[in-house]
């Protein structure tokens, strides 16, 4: 079962953030705020000077400002906030799908033992196809429109939550079910008080992971015979040769995904305090 | 009275079975502190998930006033080694665990934790999660929460092996108050030999596996909750008895031991 644990440390590359709870030294958490946006000025500081100074040709890197500018406009005429939302639509729809659907299946399947260890290869299976992989055939059954595009975020968000959920059903302390045991608890009463419990920070990390891969697969989805979402404007873009629009797209894809991790980052701490 | 009658048990390993308890024939008196005693590996946490029902006996019955016991309830409290708290759960709502099966109104059962957790020395802790507590705190929560729900007999796995000298000292002399004045029936496994003495009544030493009782010392040393008593002279006198009694078993489970990594290897 060892390959199962894994998902929680990830194996696309989208390694799990720092536990929540950790506490850090006091003078280094009020510098750490301070030491990222020196990076990250840094980094736009770069941006800004290589195109600047010829390093690398304008056209297909424009300086930063002139891509501010251009997603400043993009905000003006109400476009950016246009595909912004029919982006977010997408994502937040197929997540939440993912998440309904996910959270009883594994709890079930991780409850009952026999089921988990049938299932374990097809899990396996799907959870190492790419998803990506997929679009073309869920383009092709269920056509370029909406329903696809959710599907396809719904299903990439789904493998996450249902295997850290089935993992962390499945890892309960078993000394813990035995001190519920021992004070008389019936199954449905242990499933409730206990596994269901100790499970959350599992389910949690699943949650954020899926959070991560519903932004982007969004992005390939929507690049895909889409009309609006900001997939949709980064290629459209590159299309037209709007390179500034293009990149402006991109930063807010990027800006999304880091408020969307730091939102879940946010509310697992909430639920799982008592981890560490 | 809880009456063990010829019980055995027969583990499953690997399609091999492997006896851990081999006819165990004793009776524990209503209201008794009975400790026990025996080198490590010989059974006793197996004989203690027996006793509070967690698992099966595979020859012999337990009967508990007469009753055979036949799965966990409320009348044993069982507190293991390793505490075995709900980490989710604040001190006061660990406590409240075992209440929630009982019919309490939620004031009651919080008033009822409440009570408990400054039994054992811990007001002003409710609130705080295991992982924010001491290993001497997390085992008085442990020792809270089976106390709590008012069992008629406790059984404790060592719960102070991991405890320090001092922290351990208190808690026995709490766990004596609180046995003397509710009258519960004390079933304390224990690897420390002075331990044994100075909380039992009797001290029962289990062989090497599988798994027998060898001997039951009856230890009488008075007024038991005074601190003179570990410098009595009898008190010298029942360690040097039990401590003969266990040297043997404790050799004959570490040549056996040697013996099966050996036949493994
Ligand atoms: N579920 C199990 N399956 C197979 N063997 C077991 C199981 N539980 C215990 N045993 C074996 O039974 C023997 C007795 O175990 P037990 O835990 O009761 O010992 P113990 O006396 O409590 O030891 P210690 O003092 O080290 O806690 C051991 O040899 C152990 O390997
Ligand atoms: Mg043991």
């Amino acid at each position: 079962m060892a390959s199962l644990t894994e998902t929680r440390a990830d194996t696309t590359g989208i390694v799990a953030d720092e536990p929540p709870g950790v506490r850090r030294r006091a003078p280094y958490r009020t510098l750490a705020p301070a030491r990222r946006s020196i990076a990250i000025v840094v980094l736009l500081l770069v941006w800004e000077l290589l195109p600047r100074l010829s390093f690398v040709d304008a056209t297909f890197l424009p300086p930063f400002s002139d891509v501010a500018v251009a997603w400043y406009d993009l905000l003006r005429s109400g476009e950016l906030a246009e595909h912004t939302q029919a982006s977010l639509v997408r994502s937040l729809a197929g997540f939440g799908l993912a998440i309904v659907v996910a959270i009883p299946l594994g709890l079930v399947i991780g409850w009952y033992r026999p089921v988990a260890e049938l299932l374990n290869p097809v899990l396996e299976l799907f959870r190492n196809t790419a998803a990506l992989a997929l679009l073309p055939v869920f383009v092709l059954i269920l056509g370029l429109g909406e329903t696809s595009k959710i599907s396809i975020i719904l299903y990439a968000c789904t493998w996450p939550i249902l295997l850290n959920t089935i993992n962390g059903v499945k890892t309960v302390d078993p000394l813990l079910i035995k001190s519920a045991r021992s004070m008389g608890l019936g199954a449905l009463r242990l499933f409730q008080k206990v596994i269901l419990p100790a499970s959350v920070p599992a389910i949690f990390t699943g949650i954020r992971l899926a959070g991560a891969y519903s932004i982007l697969v969004l992005v390939a989805a929507e690049m895909v015979g889409a009309k609006a979402g900001l997939g949709y404007l980064i290629n459209h873009s590159q299309f037209n040769f709007a390179v500034p629009d293009m990149y402006a797209g991109i930063v807010t894809i990027s800006v999304l995904g880091l408020l969307f991790n730091q939102l879940l980052l946010r509310l697992e701490g909430r639920f799982s305090t008592w981890r560490l | 009275m809880i009456r063990i009658e010829g019980v055995g048990k027969v583990f499953d390993v690997r399609g091999e079975s492997f006896t851990a308890l081999q006819d165990i024939d004793l009776e524990i008196r209503t209201g008794e502190f009975l400790a026990v005693v025996g080198p490590s590996g010989c059974g006793k946490s197996t004989l203690l998930d027996l006793l509070g029902g967690l698992s099966e006996p595979t020859s012999g019955r337990i009967l508990l006033d007469g009753v055979p016991v036949t799965g966990p309830g409320l009348d044993r409290g069982v507190v293991f080694q390793q505490y075995a708290l709900f980490p989710w759960r604040t001190a006061v709502a660990n406590v409240e665990f075992g209440l929630e099966g009982k019919n309490l109104s939620k004031r009651e059962r919080r008033e009822r934790a409440r009570h408990h957790l400054s039994l054992v020395g811990l007001s002003g802790f409710e609130d705080r999660y295991p992982h924010e507590l001491s290993g001497g705190m997390r085992q008085r929560v442990a020792i809270a929460r089976s106390l709590a729900f008012d069992p008629d007999v406790l059984l404790m796995d060592e719960p102070y092996a991991a405890l320090d000298a001092q922290t351990r000292e208190s808690l026995q002399d709490e766990l004596l108050r609180i046995w003397e004045r509710t009258g519960k029936t004390v079933v304390f496994i224990t690897h420390g030999i002075e331990e044994a003495i100075y909380l039992g009544e009797r001290v029962a030493v289990m062989t090497s596996r599988p798994g027998r009782i060898k001997h039951v010392v009856p230890v009488s040393l008075g007024r038991r909750t005074e601190g003179e008593v570990r410098a009595a002279p009898e008190f010298g006198r029942y360690r040097r008895e039990l401590a003969s009694l266990l040297r043997d078993e404790v050799e004959r489970a570490r040549i056996q031991e040697l013996r099966e990594v050996a036949s493994v290897g």
